[in-house]
């Protein structure tokens, strides 16, 4: 009995240990900035209000994430539409060579976007006009994660039984309402889970913007998170801990709303 | 309303399967017919066919007066009940009910008074404000059928529509569909492995085998005279009776017993040739003590049927059947004698049925 309850107090420690290594540097972010000289201990909070108002002062700090907002959603968007449609074309024709060419894809798309492929991508960018643009940018972006998002929609495509498309087509439905009336409710899941993916990837993604956009009006939070110094050149942590606060409650919030409305139902009307 | 005709219909699947082998079939205008036949001899292919789901590899599909060969199925002016009914999900029952006339672009206040009133006339009044998944499968099969009399088509395609069903539930769908369709006079196919449902149900039927049609009729006529003996042994809630034969003179030797030769086949048979005989265990009329011209042998097994008694008689090596009313059955290891009715047996020469 006393080595059950042992064993029991010894796994809770265990677990109180763990839990503390990935909630300090949480319970740090809730407080640091409303702490008047925050350091890289966690402190109960005095609840000044200054270091926000320091952040507003920042010419840069607001529009950044503004900026972050634009780029996140314009990504988003382009990259549901273009991965449900592409998805949904290679989850019901059969092409000879489709699953290769959704791996090679993949394979590639880690590229894209990566390290290796900054040079020839700035030198595109520059061909093109797209150089600090931030359509460029969210094309550039887009095409870095359409492959993995078209090969995570396609899972979903796959998992929807043909029937339901099959009687919409019976009744008469184009394959445009087949889509639309039918594919998309029945994916919606999925197209939910892709775009909270696609905002997160641009939202937290430094490298590119930092590549492709000079232009300080038309910079990301990331970038501007960067630049968040004192006279000294030193990290100013009062105006990092506030800016991290404000840059990570959107990605919250949007998450706790996508996963509230479209959390995983799934209603059935199939007979198995 | 609108008759359907098939004509030398051919589907090959990619891969060679030929699913459909030159199908002749013409179902008149009103007709309740059911197609039947074992699993993968091509009834879903026929139907998807019919609607257009699957193109046709040769021969065409007229549906009232037009050629729907070619046509899209949205185009062909049919609708059809899945098995899986594929009800939409993320739709009520009366949204479910109203997306043909959706798609037909009529105006919203219209769609939902029809679906309201087919709705009504299917039962449904309590439930149209529910989802598919909170439906029991009696009450999704009726939605499906709503959804299918919305679209006022010219013909229905049900595939398996009751196969979903609970045992007890069935029979009520069954009735209730029967009752249904000849209210509605639609043109209506409907698939079934279920022997007893298509004659339950049906007006006519064909029983398909790999692709062929290998009879197409009344159910009385399909279960009185099968005109193979495929057909025979798979019409009939206990198979019939298929045994080997010679004939000699005017007599019929099957498993060392001598038979009357049946009335169907009078004069029509040579002497030595070889013959099946075949006789339904509902038309043997079974007796304890020896008879002429009867299949005689020791009872082997007794199955009771519920008002009715199956008894398996040992014939020389060859099991026989015979159904006994309750309170004659015998037990098991008696002698017993199985006299075949000369108005219901049958010869079958190579297969197929002798018959003038
Ligand atoms: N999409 C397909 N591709 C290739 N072959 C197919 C396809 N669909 C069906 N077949 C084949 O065609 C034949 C007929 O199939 P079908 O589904 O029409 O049978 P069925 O009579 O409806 O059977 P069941 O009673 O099991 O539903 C089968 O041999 C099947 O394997
Ligand atoms: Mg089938």
């Amino acid at each position: 009995m006393t080595r059950f309850v042992l064993h029991r107090i010894g796994f809770y420690v265990l677990i109180a240990v763990l839990l503390a290594f990935f909630t300090v540097p949480l319970l740090w972010l809730a407080s640091a900035p409303f702490t008047s000289d925050p350091t890289y201990k966690v402190r109960l909070p005095d609840f000044t209000s200054e270091n926000f108002r320091a952040i507003l002062d920042n010419p840069y700090a607001l529009g950044s994430l503004w900026n972050s907002v634009l780029l996140a959603a314009g990504t988003a968007v382009l990259v549901v539409v273009f991965a449900a449609l592409a998805a949904y074309a290679l989850s019901r024709v059969h092409l000879p060579g489709r699953d290769a060419l959704l791996y090679t894809l993949l394979l590639l798309s880690s590229i894209i976007t990566g390290t290796a492929a900054m040079v020839p991508l700035f030198q595109l960018a520059v061909e093109l006009h797209l150089i600090d643009s931030q359509l460029g940018l969210i094309l550039i972006m887009t095409g870095g994660l359409l492959p993995a998002a078209i090969f995570m929609m396609k899972d979903f495509m796959d998992s929807t039984p043909k029937s339901y498309e099959e009687s919409a087509r019976v009744f008469g439905a184009s394959p445009l309402q087949i889509v639309r009336h039918v594919v998309v409710p029945l994916v919606r899941p999925g197209l939910a889970t892709i775009a909270v993916w696609a905002v997160a990837n641009v939202w937290g993604n430094f490298l590119m913007p930092y590549l492709l956009l000079s232009d300080v009006d038309k910079q990301p939070a990331a970038v501007i998170m960067y630049t968040l110094y004192t006279e000294g050149g030193q990290a100013n942590i009062k105006l990092l801990a506030t800016f991290g606060l404000l840059y990570s409650v959107p990605v919250v919030l949007m998450y706790l709303f996508v996963s509230k409305k479209y959390g995983f139902r799934f209603h059935g009307g199939i007979k198995r | 309303m609108s008759a359907i005709e098939l004509r030398g219909l051919t589907k090959v699947y990619p891969g060679g399967v030929k699913a459909l082998d030159s199908l002749d079939l013409a179902i008149p205008d009103g007709e309740f017919f059911a197609l039947l036949g074992p699993s993968g001899c091509g009834k879903t292919t026929l139907l998807r066919t019919i609607a257009g789901l699957e193109t046709a590899t040769g021969g065409a599909v007229v549906i009232g007066d037009r050629d729907v060969t070619g046509l899209q199925p949205g185009a062909r002016d049919i609708a059809m009940v899945f098995q899986d009914y594929a009800l939409f999900p993320h739709m009520n029952v009366t949204d479910n009910i109203a997306y043909p006339l959706r798609i037909k672009k009529v105006g919203r206040a219209a769609r939902q008074q029809k679906a309201a009133e087919v709705g009504a006339r299917l039962g449904l009044e309590q439930l149209m404000d529910r989802r598919p998944g909170q439906l029991s499968g009696g009450q999704q099969q009726r939605v499906a059928l709503a959804r299918v009399m919305a679209t006022q088509a010219q013909a229905f395609l049900f595939d398996e529509p009751l196969s979903n069903l609970d045992a007890r539930l069935r029979l009520e769908a069954r009735t209730f569909l029967k009752k249904l369709q000849h209210e509605l006079g639609v043109t209506t196919v409907f698939v079934t492995h279920d022997q007893a449902e298509a004659l339950a149900m049906a007006d006519r039927m064909a029983v398909m085998e790999s692709g062929h049609i290998r009879q197409i009729g009344t159910p009385a006529e399909v279960f009185q005279r099968p005109a193979n003996t495929f057909v025979a042994g798979f019409i009939g809630s206990t198979p019939m009776n298929l045994l080997d034969g010679v004939v000699r003179a005017d007599t019929l030797e099957v498993t060392g017993c001598k038979l009357a030769v049946p009335q169907s086949a009078e004069g029509l048979l040579h002497d030595g040739e070889k013959i099946v005989y075949g006789v339904r265990p509902e038309y043997n009329v079974y007796s304890a003590e020896p008879v002429d011209g009867s299949l005689g042998g020791n009872v082997s097994i007794v199955e009771n049927l519920g008002a009715s008694y199956l008894v398996t008689l040992d014939v020389n090596g060859v099991l026989v059947q015979a159904v006994v009313p309750e309170g004659h059955e015998p037990a098991i290891g008696d002698e017993g004698y199985a006299l075949p009715r000369r108005d219901r047996a049958l010869i079958y020469r190579d297969g197929e049925l002798v018959s003038a």
